[in-house]
């Protein structure tokens, strides 16, 4: 598809307010700050999820909190929409920027403000790299937990918008459990502040609000993230089994078993397969599934609970166990999980990574519905699974240059999504819905609970001006797409006692 | 009909007449925040564990399920509610709980109660139900209206079921204590604190420190070789967090108002006289004000220089300001978020700030 060079909305007044907000920011911000040639907005025109792609209408990259407000209320004056962008590594089409539209890049925030060791509190502007933060951090033997697998390019800020979990997040905690205080602007440009760097806040707690709530109710100038102390010692198990079913029974009885393993994750023999080429961990290539499963604590309590994991695990049907010896072997375990995205993007022209999340009971039905789905759709989909917490990723392998592979790839993802709302689950586990999942939101929510989105933004943003079209679907858009409200997790007979 | 459906008549009927109501489980906490007024709610019918599974680690239980019947249910599956919530009466429900969004000694190393919440259903003014959040543990799909419930004191309506994260109990807990002043026992739990320890709970009174080791047994044990002190013997151990979870302690006992402040835990001895206590590593601390000092101004100026706020727990005016009052701008996000839900005002109203 070419693009038009000036895309519609800019003709007439809006080609007037553009040339009238560019003079406007320029007064105060240098030239290298406000671009607008396409050669320099392009490279801004999509996030990590590239099947979605426009160039906005501007790029603007402030380099401090002030010039953020300055931009948020010229863009307020004039009624132009702004969508916030950290590193653009988000999944889900959030950082998607608006033809007529503002693309704020917090990129240039990006100063780790200050490390406070004895209150275990790091202050960072959005900008900073989630791993930057455990970086500065340990030389005071703490870190920041929260450990998304794209940690070393994706921004607090983005993980902020998007509640981010990491391989650790079942003993740790998502971004929302991390975060304690945020400062940034509402889209009028008006300072605010929530949350605070005690344990809590009077009136509602609205820093749980905005944490997630993908650059729609706020824009992030500032964090305050929680630091914990660095546990002396870590060990990873790696586990085989000769089923997926058996591995997923296997996590359960771990945690049955009174186990909080620090990662617990699981990946399907085509993952293993497309990572260990590239990433050469000593995977079992032949077992059905392996499990990863980690400890960390003192030494005493580490050896102890591996000991334990271990049995556990012989007994739910491992075929072979490993246990990290040393710590660069334990790195080596999870760096083929860590890879498993780009490994899987080296064995396919793309991939198309869904985020679904379900009651683990339900592991094997979901699996094999995916894999039923492979054979009506004709493509190949290897899994990976924050098993510990029933969030999966099965990444469905297409040729996006062939337009029927990409259909047949949408489809399959929806039937995917749709299935983990059936199951009570939920479309979105960690990824955010964005753009991407907008449609599935209608078939997850009832239009009583999408006005109540709605409202809530419109607290925020009376003019919806923060990251307009994306995570609340309209339900006009909602009729058109056609599927109903499918009641996840609902039981048919609510009000009956089962217990 | 079901307990639902009359709930959901009550609700139109006071949204219709715009007569406040006060939403109550089972009334053991009328004393928190402002004094309730309007025409009771009572949520008791509404009550019953809907799901437990103790391997995915989320029990499900409408909002009139008692605190103690869900608490022994875990209990005899080995397991709890981490974040240790007083009941502070024996009819406390689930509802009331999330509602007042009280954590006990554990706060500090387990998290909020809003942290173990992972969904919710609730009715607004209409008498409409909505569900946000799930029985998952990991969920980003729209807006977290489900946290926003915890700590809400049901201005923005009834929780009619909530889905809890649960945890194994720890398998060994020790209680160590220490002969510190106030500002020694601050900077000792704080440097704590920042090392590996498996600390789990920690209390100052009068001249002594006592901290709570909890988790596996080997780290317990490494943890109390490392640290010394004196070692409290198992059952004063447990009668002592429960004590003060409870309010029982003998620092609880006073009549006079008590303040609560949360603050950095890092934050210096205050200039208060009287008899203090501190929990959380030194994030939460009580202070009595003298029978008839009123405090309110002093104590608020106190708490928000160091980027805190202060409660007025128990006693004092209760129709007066009990919480920090809010800065112009969430004040603003407050009464939006409330119309939204409930534009009649029915629910809770002024039972955390006067006029919402
Ligand atoms: C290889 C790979 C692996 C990944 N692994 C994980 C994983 O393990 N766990 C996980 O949770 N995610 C993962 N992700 C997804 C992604 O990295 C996260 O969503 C991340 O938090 C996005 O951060 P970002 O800085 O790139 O944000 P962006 O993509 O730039 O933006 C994401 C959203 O945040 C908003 N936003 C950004 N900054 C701000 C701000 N300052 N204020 C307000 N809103 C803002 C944007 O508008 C957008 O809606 C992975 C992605 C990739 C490519």
């Amino acid at each position: 598809m070419t693009e038009p060079a000036l895309h519609p909305a800019l003709n007439g007044l809006g080609f007037l307010r553009r040339a009238e907000l560019i003079s406007r920011l320029r007064a105060r911000l240098p030239a290298a700050a406000v671009l607008h040639e396409p050669e320099d907005t392009t490279p801004y025109e999509c996030d990590g999820l590239s099947a979605y792609r426009q160039r906005p209408m501007l790029v603007v990259l402030p380099a401090t909190e002030d010039e953020v407000g300055f931009v948020l209320r010229e863009c307020h004056a004039l009624g132009v929409a702004v969508v916030a962008r950290g590193a653009g590594t988000g999944l889900s089409g959030g950082a998607l920027p608006l033809a007529d539209g503002v693309l704020l890049s917090l990129a240039r925030l990006n100063r780790v403000l200050s490390i406070d060791p004895l209150a275990r509190v790091a202050r960072v502007q959005p900008g900073v790299r989630n791993l930057a933060v455990s970086e500065a951090a340990a030389v005071h033997g703490l870190y920041y937990a929260p450990d998304p697998s794209s940690q070393i390019a994706c921004t607090i800020g983005g993980n902020v918008a998007e509640n981010s979990g990491g391989v650790h997040c079942l003993k740790y905690g998502l971004t929302v459990h991390n975060v304690m205080r945020l400062a940034g602007f509402t889209a009028d440009g008006q300072p605010i502040e929530l949350g605070a760097e005690s344990l809590d806040v009077a009136g509602l707690d609205l820093l749980a609000l905005v944490v997630g709530s993908e650059g729609m109710l706020a824009v992030v100038t500032e964090v305050s993230l929680r630091l914990i102390p660095r546990p002396q010692v870590a060990r990873c198990i790696m586990a085989s089994f000769a089923t997926v079913e058996s591995a997923g029974d296997a996590v359960a009885a771990v945690i049955g078993a009174g186990i909080i393993a620090a990662g617990l994750e699981l990946m399907d023999q085509p993952a293993v397969k497309a990572v260990e080429q590239f990433v050469h961990a000593g995977y079992d290539l032949d077992a059905a599934a392996i499990l990863l499963c980690e400890s960390d604590g003192t030494t005493e309590e580490v050896e102890n609970e591996i000991e334990h994991m271990a049995s556990v695990l012989r007994a739910a049907g491992a075929t072979a166990i490993r246990v990290s010896d040393s710590e660069a072997e334990r790195q080596r375990f999870w760096a083929g999980r860590k890879a498993a995205f780009p490994a899987v993007g080296r064995i396919s022209p793309d991939y198309y990574c869904m985020d679904g999340t379900i009651p683990r009971k339900r592991l094997a039905e979901v699996l094999r519905f995916i894999g039923e789905a492979e054979r009506r759709y004709g493509l190949r989909c290897p899994n990976v699974f924050h098993a510990g917490d029933g969030n999966l990723h099965p990444l469905i392998l297409f040729d996006a240059n062939d337009p029927d592979q990409l259909a047949r790839t949408e489809a399959f993802a929806a039937d995917v999504l749709e299935k983990c709302v059936q199951v009570g689950g939920t479309i979105t586990g960690e990824h955010g819905v964005g753009i991407e999942k907008i449609n599935q939101m209608c078939v997850q929510f009832a239009p009583a609970e999408l006005a109540a989105f709605r409202a809530v933004r419109r607290a925020f943003d009376p003019d919806e001006r923060l990251n307009p079209g994306k995570n609340i679907p309209s339900l006009h858009r909602c009729a058109e797409y056609g599927r109903q409200h499918v009641g996840g997790g609902r039981l048919p007979f609510p009000d009956l006692p089962r217990f | 009909m079901s307990a639902l459906s009359d709930l959901a008549e009550q609700v139109r009927e006071a949204n219709r007449t715009q007569t406040p109501l006060v939403l109550r489980g089972g009334g053991s906490k009328d004393f928190v925040g402002r004094s309730p007024h309007g025409e009771v709610l009572d949520l008791r019918g509404h009550a019953g564990i809907v799901a437990y599974e103790p391997t995915e680690l989320v029990v499900t239980a409408r909002c009139g399920t008692t605190l103690s019947h869900l608490q022994a249910e875990l209990a005899a599956r080995g397991q709890w509610l981490a974040f240790e919530p007083p009941s502070f009466g024996e009819h406390a429900t689930v509802g009331g709980m999330v509602a007042a969004g009280l954590a006990g000694p554990a706060r500090a190393a387990a998290g909020a109660v809003r942290d173990f919440v992972l969904g919710v259903r609730m009715m607004d003014a209409q008498g409409e139900v909505l569900e946000f959040g799930g029985q998952v543990m990991k969920n980003v799909a729209g807006f977290d209206l489900s946290r926003l419930q915890a700590g809400a004191m049901g201005i923005l309506g009834p929780i009619l079921d909530v889905s809890l994260k649960v945890l194994p109990l720890p398998q060994a807990s020790v209680t160590m204590q220490f002969v510190l002043g106030q500002a020694e026992a601050l900077s000792q739990v704080n440097r704590w604190s920042a090392r590996p320890l498996p600390i789990s709970a920690s209390l100052w009174h009068d001249g002594c420190l006592s901290l709570r080791l909890s988790g596996a047994a080997g780290a317990v044990a490494a943890a109390v070789a490392s640290l010394g002190g004196d070692r409290l013997d198992t059952a004063a151990a447990a009668a002592l967090w429960l004590g003060v979870r409870e309010q029982r302690h003998r620092f609880f006992q006073a009549e006079a108002p008590l303040w609560r402040l949360s603050v950095p835990s890092t934050a210096p001895v205050f200039d208060l006289a009287g008899d203090t206590i501190f929990e959380w590593g030194g994030a939460q601390r009580w202070w009595h004000s003298a029978p008839g000092d009123d405090a309110t101004e002093r104590v608020r100026a106190l708490a928000q220089t160091v980027g805190g706020h202060a409660t007025l727990f128990r006693g004092g005016d209760r129709a007066g300001s009990v919480f920090q009052p809010l800065s112009p701008a969430t004040r603003t996000l407050h009464e939006r978020l409330k119309d939204t839900l409930d534009p009649a005002r029915i629910f809770n109203r002024g039972r955390m700030y006067a006029d919402f």
